[in-house]
Order: structure tokens, then C-alpha cells, then sequence
């Protein structure tokens, strides 16, 4: 029985259950709904519940275990010739062993009878079969194979009547506890309470996961290169990493990249803070609300746009328009048409990120701005002083924590923000204060360590994960106190 | 002269006092919605009138008129004429920045800056360059907060923030802040609503003390604020002004019936 049929079934015992749990409550009650402790509804859930939740656990615990099991089995049963070989030679004769499993099942009867006594070739006849084996086959594989294969599917048939079993019975168990009296509402909230606990525990679970896997590799990295040649280097030249070239070593300093990184997002803030704040301003305490409903959807459509579309953007047009007209003005000045901006330059990746990063610090601050109460608006102005006297001098003032809040979050946006960077900040690793000329970032070498043919072993994939954690750090740092701060602020006014 | 003595003084002029503020067949719309009907009512100089009337009645609204806070309320518009000494305030020559330095506005719930006690005071002299030195805001600062009756419960703690003090204390920083701009008419918006009885008490003695130099007009929802504090009183309900007398006769003889009920506290 396939997982999919036995979900189906399991669900049908689960709408049984429902109405069976349903029906019960209601002759236990003698169709008086006034006795009834839980409505109908609720005796339903109550006994679906018990159906379905411990014939599921029953099941996602079997698919994970059994093929653990099976495994261990099978790899127990392998010649001891192989077994002696290490494990890497064991892993590859087992995922050997399951692609003949597989290739069996796709074969009648008289072809493994001419596969077992040696007549045809098993690498051929399953590749006629549409499975590539990675070496010839071994006849010790095709034993392995047919146990492996009558392993699953016993298991398969056990899992099946377990699961229907439990399933039953816990339908059968909850249905019995339907009196009138029954808490069943009380119940079916605490398995609703479990199920968010559930949740939340595993998008918690999977933040330290990825904490996790990122520390060890970095680990492992930091094993190889010394942290401090990678936290104080000045030189990033990781060379190649190609297979046994083990013993070149690169040079992994941080520094170069954390500077551009920082640079461009300082040149992206710069560009978008007084813009992106005097539009919140604009949007809080000028527009009318008519404007105002039709401006800040149009003005948050700039967030919904994909980076890489900024970076776009940045490649085709705002790059070479910054180059040409370096140019034109150089021309004038100097009579040398020579152009003094890159294309690709910490200019180019600053602005356009610049302009993504608009709507972030206008629609937060606007958030802020709002918040201000209106009270102090209104002395203000009753005072006689003007709007403009007004935002300067009461509303800023109050709002600056949180906007101090939003810029910081913005930042860390800036700080992690990739796809632009990749197409306009160049990839050449150096540090220099030009403005025009290419720098590149902690996230672009990431992209570069990580694409192509991958060895994970090697310092220059390793490093990766390094640059990975630096930058966790700095985007965690810079959110947590954003956080900090906005909480503060929120707490004043409530 | 005797407080008492004073006061009586003070009536008797009542009648002769010239006028500080006309308002002439006032409407106040919002939206389609007409909060106000042809208000006709006069604001005398140094007197306390004291605007009363249930919940929804135009008080406030009228109120807000006189120095344009309803400019800042999306789809307010006003019609009719309210002048202030003889100008138009609603005449399109007027600085509305610089009418609401003229006549000055307290709120409901005490509203003082985020900042400390010396800058919510020197806050108003400040924008409109009252005092150029150091010691032209001191002083301001000093003569305003006594005016309000703070100065000798806050003078050695003027840096500290406004927020910090009580709410009654909060309520008359927000008077000395309205008073030292100097304007000519002071409006009141339900000052004591937020305030316990012993706070309201020293906010009702000070608008008595006020009085001598300012014209105050006061929105309040207690019969016994209006009795006590004010020496003109309007009654208004649904948008119209229902009558307009002097606090005694009003308390005690009004000429209309909704008046009367809505004393002795038949509805509202």
C-alpha cells in the first residue's frame, strides 16, 4: 500500500470518526444540545483528533526509521571484502545496492533469472531500463538488492496494518469517552495550543539549524586558516580550489569585503535616508488622506520589486549612464573624453540599492511619524507654529528613537542585500576610498565561493560559511538593537 | 481689596466690558455633516465664558473655531464671520500662524512636549522670537511658569522632562506654555477632564487668576466648573447656541427650558 493511499484512508477514518464522535454525543445527550458540556462540533474533532494525530506520528515515525533499519540491515550483509574497504566504499556499494532495487523492480521474472546465472549483463539491462548504475555491477549486489527489496516491502504491508490499527483504535478509545458531559471543547484547545506550540517551535528550530550548520563548517574553515588572518587580512585572493591542489593556500582577509560591504551601504544610505524620510514626512503630515491612499501603495510597489531587477536596472542603465556622463564631464573640463566612473562602482550599487531601500525607511518611519500623538501635534500648532516648525522641532524629536530604529533595520538590509550588488559593485576585492571605482561586497564573494563545482573540503569553499556567519552577526547585531530601540519607543506612548 | 472684592468689582463692569471676540452666524460642516447652525456669540474681554452643553453639541467645535484649529481637520469648512478685535480671522490676509499666537489653546488631556520643563515653556517664544538672550527666555520662562502657579513646584528642576510631572502639574505647564506667548484670548478644551479633584482645584483658582489679564473661553462638562469659574456662560445643544447669559442668572433663572434640564440634569 502506497504512503499516499494510506494518508487517504487515514483521512477517511478521520471524516468517519468526525461524524461518528458527532452522532454520539448527540444520542449520549438524548438530542438535548442544552446538556451537551462541547457542542456537537467539538465531540466530532475530539474523536477525528484521536484518529488521525497518533496513526500519523505512528507513520512519520515508520517512514523515518525504517529505512534507517533497513539500511543498517542490508549493509550488515554486504561481503566483508567491501565492508573492509572504509566507509566510503560502503556508501557507494549500498546506493549501488538500491539502484539494482530499483532496476529489479522494473524487470520480469526470466530477465533476473538471466541476470542471477551470469547470461546478460546486469549494467546493460537496466540501462535499458531507464537506470544508470554508476559501476558494474557485482553479483553480491543483486542479493543485496532482492533483500533489500523484500525488507521494504514487508515493512511497507507492517506499516500499513500498524498505522490502520492505531488509527481504529484511537478512534474507537475517544469514541467511548463521548458522554455529555465530556470536556471535548477543552480538549480539541489543547491540541489546538499544541499545534501552534508545534509551529513555532520549528521556525525556531530551523534559525538554529542553520546557526548550527553554519557554525561547524566555519569550523572547519577556521581550522584550516587562522581566524585572525581571516578577521584582520587585508588581502582577499582565495586562488582556485581544484581538486588536489589541497595544499595551495589562498589569502582569506575580510577586511577588503567587510569595507565595501560597509561602504555601499553607507553610499545606499546616504542616497536613502533623506529621501525615503522626507517622503514619510511628506506622506504623515502633508498629503491629504486621498493622496495619501493612492501615494504610499505606489511608493511601497518600489519594495515589491525583485533585487535582481534592481540590478538590472543598475547594469544596463544606471551604470552606463554614470559612466557616460563621467565622461561628457570630464570632456568639458579637462578636453579628455576619458570617463572617471566605473561602470560597475560603489556609485552605481550604492544608488540603486539606494532606491530599494527608499520605501523601507519611508514606510517604517511613516509607521513612526503617525504614532506621535496627535495631542502634540495639536499644541504645537496651537502655539502658533507652523507645520514645518511643527515636524522639526516636536514630531522628530519624538519619533527619533523609532526612526533611529527603522534606519538601523534598513541597514541591515543594506548590509545583506545581494542580487544588486553581484551586477554592480564589481568583484574586484580592495580597499579604496573612491566612490567610483568597483569594490565588492561580503555577499558577492559568497555567491562567487559557492557557484560552480564545489569541493567541501577546501578553505575556499569553506569560506563561505565564514563570511556567512560574519555577516549573520552584523545583520543580527544591527536587528536586535533596532528592535530595542523601537520597543522603547513604542512603550512611551502606550 | 479683598478676593471678594475684586470679583464684585469685576461683575459690575461686566455689562460695560467691550468685546474680544464676535462670532456672527457661525456653521461649522463637516463633510456634508453641519456640526454648528449660525452660532451668534460674543467673547468679552477679561471674562471667563464657559461654553456647556451635552456630548456631540458644538462646544468644542465652536471653540476651535476661534483660533482655526478645525484648519487641520481634513474636510472642516467654516462659514459665517468671527472677528477678533474688529479682524476677520477667517479674511484670507490673515496669518493663522500668527492668530494662534493672538489667542492660545489648552487641551483635554495635558499634552506637554517630549522635552524638558524650560523648552515647553520657551517653546512659543522661541518660534515667534519673543526674547533674543539667554536671559530674555529666563525670564519668560520664570513670569510664565508663575502665572501658572508652577514655578516655585518646579524652579529647580526646569531640565527635567515635561512628562515626568503629574498630570495636574503636566495640565498647568501646558497653561504657562499657552501664556507665554502673551496671546489675548486663551481657549480651554475641557482642561480638568483628565485631572483628580485636588489637580482641578488649582487649575480652576489659576483660570480665576488668569482672568485679570487674559480673555478665556472654557469648554467644560461640569455644571459646578462653569458655576464656579466663569462669569458668562453658553449653552449650546445640536449644533445651535441655546442661550447665553451671565453665569448667575443662567444657574439660577435661565430662559430656556432645555437650559433648565440640562442643569438640573434631565438630560445629557
Amino acid at each position: 500500500m502506497s504512503t499516499s493511499l494510506l494518508l487517504l484512508i487515514i483521512a477517511l477514518i478521520g471524516i468517519g470518526a468526525y461524524f461518528a464522535g458527532r452522532a454520539r454525543s448527540l444520542t449520549r445527550s438524548g438530542n438535548k444540545l442544552a446538556t451537551l458540556h462541547s457542542l456537537p462540533g467539538y465531540h466530532g474533532s475530539y474523536v477525528a483528533i484521536w484518529a488521525v494525530l497518533p496513526a500519523l506520528l505512528v507513520l512519520a515515525g515508520w517512514l523515518i526509521a525504517s529505512p534507517i533499519y533497513i539500511d543498517s540491515a542490508v549493509r550488515s550483509t554486504l561481503p566483508d571484502a567491501v565492508q573492509s574497504q572504509g566507509d566510503a566504499t560502503v556508501q557507494l556499494a549500498l546506493g549501488q545496492v538500491k539502484a539494482v532495487a530499483t532496476g529489479l523492480n522494473r524487470l520480469d521474472a526470466t530477465e533476473i533469472e538471466t541476470i542471477k546465472d551470469g547470461s546478460a549483463n546486469l549494467r546493460e539491462t537496466l540501462a535499458a531500463r531507464g537506470v544508470a548504475l554508476a559501476g558494474e555491477g557485482q553479483p553480491f549486489m543483486v542479493e543485496a538488492a532482492e533483500r533489500f527489496n523484500a525488507m521494504r516491502l514487508y515493512s511497507r504491508w507492517l506499516m500499513s496494518a500498524v498505522v490502520l490499527l492505531v488509527a481504529i483504535a484511537g478512534g474507537l478509545y475517544a469514541i467511548r469517552n463521548v458522554t455529555a458531559r465530556f470536556r471535548a471543547r477543552n480538549q480539541v484547545e489543547r491540541v489546538m495550543l499544541g499545534s501552534l506550540v508545534v509551529a513555532s517551535s520549528i521556525a525556531i528550530l530551523t534559525t538554529i539549524g542553520i546557526i548550527g550548520s553554519m557554525l561547524s563548517e566555519a569550523g572547519r574553515f577556521f581550522s584550516m586558516v587562522s581566524p585572525a588572518e581571516f578577521f584582520f587580512g587585508t588581502v582577499w585572493d582565495p586562488r582556485f580550489a581544484a581538486a588536489g591542489s589541497e595544499g595551495a593556500s589562498g589569502q582569506f582577509g575580510l577586511l577588503p569585503l567587510l569595507g565595501g560591504t560597509l561602504y555601499i551601504a553607507f553610499v545606499a544610505m546616504a542616497f536613502a535616508v533623506p529621501i525615503g524620510l522626507f517622503a514619510a514626512i511628506y506622506m504623515a503630515e502633508y498629503a491629504s488622506p486621498r493622496l495619501r491612499s493612492i501615494a504610499k501603495p505606489l511608493l511601497e510597489v518600489l519594495a515589491g520589486i525583485p533585487t535582481i531587477v534592481y540590478g538590472f536596472f543598475a547594469l544596463v542603465t544606471v551604470g552606463p549612464f554614470l559612466r557616460d556622463i563621467s565622461a561628457q564631464l570630464n570632456g568639458l573640463i579637462t578636453g579628455n573624453y576619458q570617463n572617471f566612473i566605473q561602470a560597475q562602482s560603489v556609485l552605481t550599487a550604492g544608488i540603486v540599492m539606494g532606491i530599494m531601500l527608499i520605501p523601507f525607511v519611508s514606510s517604517l518611519s511613516d509607521d513612526i511619524i503617525t504614532q506621535v500623538p496627535r495631542a502634540l501635534r495639536d499644541g504645537s500648532l496651537g502655539l502658533g507654529a507652523t507645520r514645518s516648525e511643527t515636524v522639526k522641532k516636536v514630531i522628530l524629536p519624538a519619533a527619533l528613537p523609532g526612526i533611529v530604529g527603522a534606519l538601523l533595520l534598513t541597514a541591515s538590509r543594506a548590509v545583506g542585500e545581494t542580487m544588486i550588488v553581484v551586477l554592480a559593485a564589481g568583484v574586484a576585492a580592495r580597499m579604496q576610498i573612491n566612490p567610483f571605482e568597483p569594490m565588492t561586497t561580503v555577499t558577492v564573494k559568497i555567491v562567487h565561493q559557492l557557484t560552480g563545482d564545489l569541493e567541501f573540503t577546501s578553505p575556499q569553499t569553506l569560506v563561505a560559511f565564514a563570511l556567512g556567519i560574519t555577516l549573520f552577526v552584523i545583520t543580527l547585531a544591527l536587528n536586535i538593537y533596532a528592535l530595542y530601540i523601537v520597543r522603547k519607543y513604542r512603550e512611551q506612548y502606550e | 481689596m479683598s478676593e471678594a472684592a475684586v470679583e464684585k468689582a469685576l461683575d459690575q463692569k461686566m455689562n460695560t466690558v467691550p468685546l474680544k471676540m464676535i462670532g456672527k452666524d457661525v456653521s461649522v460642516y463637516y463633510g456634508e455633516k453641519r456640526a454648528l447652525f449660525d452660532v451668534n456669540l460674543d467673547i468679552r474681554e477679561n471674562t471667563v465664558t464657559a461654553l456647556i452643553g451635552p456630548s456631540g453639541c458644538g462646544k468644542s467645535t465652536f471653540l476651535r473655531t476661534l483660533n482655526r484649529m478645525n484648519d487641520t481637520i481634513e474636510n472642516c469648512r467654516v462659514t459665517g464671520r468671527i472677528t477678533l478685535d474688529e479682524d476677520d480671522i477667517y479674511d484670507s490676509s490673515i496669518d493663522v500662524v500668527e492668530l494662534r499666537a493672538r489667542v492660545g489653546m489648552v487641551f483635554q488631556k495635558p499634552n506637554p512636549f517630549p522635552k524638558s520643563i524650560y523648552e515647553n515653556v520657551s517653546y512659543g517664544p522661541r518660534i515667534h522670537g519673543l526674547a533674543r538672550t539667554k536671559a530674555d527666555f529666563d525670564e519668560i520662562v520664570e513670569t510664565s511658569l508663575q502665572k501658572a502657579g508652577l514655578w516655585n513646584e518646579v524652579k529647580d528642576r526646569l531640565q527635567e522632562p515635561g512628562t515626568g510631572l503629574s498630570g495636574g502639574q503636566q495640565q498647568r505647564l501646558c497653561i504657562a506654555r499657552a501664556v507665554a506667548v502673551s496671546p489675548e484670548v486663551i481657549l480651554m478644551d475641557e482642561p480638568c477632564s483628565a485631572l483628580d479633584p485636588i489637580a482641578t482645584a488649582k487649575v480652576e483658582e489659576l483660570i480665576h487668576e488668569l482672568r485679570a489679564n487674559f480673555t478665556i473661553v472654557i469648554v467644560t462638562h461640569s455644571m459646578q466648573q462653569a458655576a464656579r469659574v466663569s462669569q458668562r456662560t453658553a449653552m449650546f445643544h445640536l449644533g445651535n447656541l441655546v442661550e447665553e447669559n451671565d453665569t448667575d442668572k443662567m444657574f439660577t433663572n435661565p430662559d430656556d427650558q432645555r437650559t433648565q434640564d440640562y442643569i438640573m440634569g434631565r438630560f445629557g
